[in-house]
């Protein structure tokens, strides 16, 4: 079953000189267990296409799929996590409190609630700083509080827009193991976006590369990277050579001009 | 110990020390030509003969701040607490008159700027009256609030508390419109993920992001409602609270009562200050440190 479909996105933006095409006529379908990574430089619309699927952004044209339902239904049945490219903690409330919000706007009883936030926690390493405040924590964790958020419903389908682009190369290769162990162990599906052809690559199955103005697919690249992976990965000629075919990829669409 | 007498208390010491300095060689300079001209002229002359008459005076222009004090001592300490000539109830009635005043500026100020921060209609129609209701001198529609409320029926605290609102309201709308507007446009995308309703994105994101505007609103109102209840107990029909001690003193040339009152009411400002600031410390301690 596909979770998501579409087809023939548009969305354009009102500007004050002349509208800005966003997207144009992309396709995208993502199948229940994927793991879809979007790349592309600055401005091709990868993160406007997320917003679409988590309707967050309007389409102007388009059919948009997200469950079988349209966006806006998945959204109210909150079909999906979702982690911004900024951790978007609450300062005042401390992480175990962060973790638990979508739980109390799910009206989960108290004990199920703490519960549910303990299990998240432990899933992304976090036990012990539960008491701590955003604040006081790295912005590498912080953006693990924010996953484990975004996990605390047990959505099928998570959504990530460059969670990892303000942070240094050895917190973030940390964090993609985390990630990749999420998604093995969860079976969820997964639309990342991202800037980084190393992580586009060792995280996904399918790697989508998009070019700008007007922002729009260039090539699906499937990965047959074996499912399971660990950081020398990156070393295997098996690896450069799907590194080397986005990177030749996003050379067509100009990406390097 | 030493590095805080060095780092705070010294300076606001010297400070006051030389105010006092000062306030004394004003007294002199003020009340001597009229303590001169009281002087018996058979009795001893010269400089200290002046600056005793000066001490002694009955109604002097500028008292001294020890006249002051032994002024309030005595009103305090050789009064029944029910005296009206005990400062300490005529400060209680003002106290629950900008208390009062407050609540009834913090309720409505915040009503509002919930309704201008949810509603378009209030936001474009409301504000320029927000702004225009402060241009007006309180001092002005004071006597004629308390005329109108008085013949709808409303008389003692009520109208007085009404001008503090008047007052107090306004620090308490511009904050918390500012604060209620605060929250980042991820953290509100966040909230539209889990399909939250504008209640929720209320008390669980715009409310608590806003506690940071409402504490500095606060102390601005509480200011203002101090000034506020002075002089709503200014107009004539007002006989308690600290603006009356005021008016009496100046009716009467008693310039240690109305300096008196002045005292007391900025110790009441301070006072209302110190219980924001132990509120806000409270708030700040159950988020960890941060408000």
């Amino acid at each position: 079953m596909n979770v998501i479909e579409a087809e023939k996105l548009n969305i354009v933006f009102a500007a004050a000189d002349r509208p800005v095409v966003a997207l144009q006529d992309v396709d995208l379908t993502v199948a229940a267990g994927d793991f879809v990574s979007l790349i592309g430089p600055s401005g091709c619309g990868k993160t406007t296409l997320l917003r679409a699927i988590a309707d967050l952004t309007a389409l102007t044209s388009g059919t948009l799929r997200v469950n079988g339902m349209s966006a806006d239904e998945a959204r109210r049945n909150r079909a999906y996590g979702y982690v911004f490219q900024a951790p978007a903690l609450f300062p005042w409330r401390n992480v175990k409190r962060n973790v638990m919000l979508p739980l109390e706007l799910l009206k989960m009883d108290v004990s199920a609630r703490e519960q549910r936030a303990a299990e998240n926690l432990e899933l992304l390493g976090l036990s012990e700083f539960g008491r701590k405040f955003p604040w006081q924590l790295s912005g590498g964790m912080q953006q693990r509080v924010s996953i484990a958020r975004a996990l605390s419903f047990k959505p099928s389908l998570l959504l990530m827009d460059e969670p990892f682009g303000a942070l240094d190369e050895i917190t973030r290769d940390n964090l993609n193991l985390h990630v990749h162990e999420l998604w093995r162990r969860t079976g969820m599906t997964c639309v990342f976006v991202t800037h980084s052809i190393p992580e586009a690559v060792f995280l996904s199955t399918r790697i989508v590369v998009m070019s700008p103005r007007p922002g729009r697919v260039l090539k699906v690249i499937e990965s047959g990277l074996p499912a399971s992976r660990a950081l020398e990965l990156r070393e295997t000629p098996e690896f450069i050579a799907i590194a080397h075919e986005v990177r030749e990829a996003l050379r067509e669409g100009h990406s390097y001009d | 110990m030493t590095d805080f007498f060095r780092a705070r208390a010294l300076p606001v010491l010297s400070v006051t020390l030389v105010l006092l300095a000062a306030w004394y060689v004003a007294a002199y300079c003020l009340n001597a030509p009229q303590a001169e001209a009281l002087m018996d002229p058979d009795g001893p002359q010269g400089f200290w003969a002046v600056v005793q008459a000066v001490w002694s005076m009955d109604r002097p222009v500028l008292p001294t701040p020890d006249e002051i004090a032994g002024n309030l001592f005595d009103s305090i300490f050789n009064n029944p607490i029910t005296s009206p000539r005990n400062f300490l109830l005529q400060t209680f009635y003002t106290a629950q008159t900008a208390i009062a005043g407050l609540a009834l500026g913090g309720v409505f100020g915040t009503a509002l700027a919930i309704g201008i921060v949810h509603s378009r209609v209030l936001d474009r129609s409301v504000m320029p009256w927000v702004i225009g209701s402060q241009t007006i001198p309180i001092l002005a529609i004071a006597p004629m609030v308390m005329v109108a409320l008085g013949n709808i029926g409303f008389t003692g605290l009520a109208p007085k508390a009404a001008i503090v609102g008047y007052l107090s309201f306004f620090p308490i709308t511009v904050g918390m419109v500012k604060g209620l507007r605060s929250p980042e446009p991820m953290q509100l995308d966040l909230m539209r993920t889990y399909n939250a309703s504008g209640a929720e994105i209320f008390t669980k994101l715009r409310w608590p992001v806003s506690m940071s505007f409402l504490f500095p609103a606060l102390k601005v109102a509480v200011a203002l409602s101090v000034t506020g209840a002075i002089v709503a107990e200014l107009p004539t029909g007002a006989t308690v609270g600290l603006g009356a001690r005021l008016l009496a003193g100046s009716y009467y040339g008693q310039t240690c009562m109305m300096w008196g009152a002045l005292v007391l009411a900025s110790v009441l400002a301070l006072t209302l200050i110190g219980a924001v600031r132990v509120a806000e410390f409270w708030l700040r301690q159950a988020r960890g440190g941060r408000l």
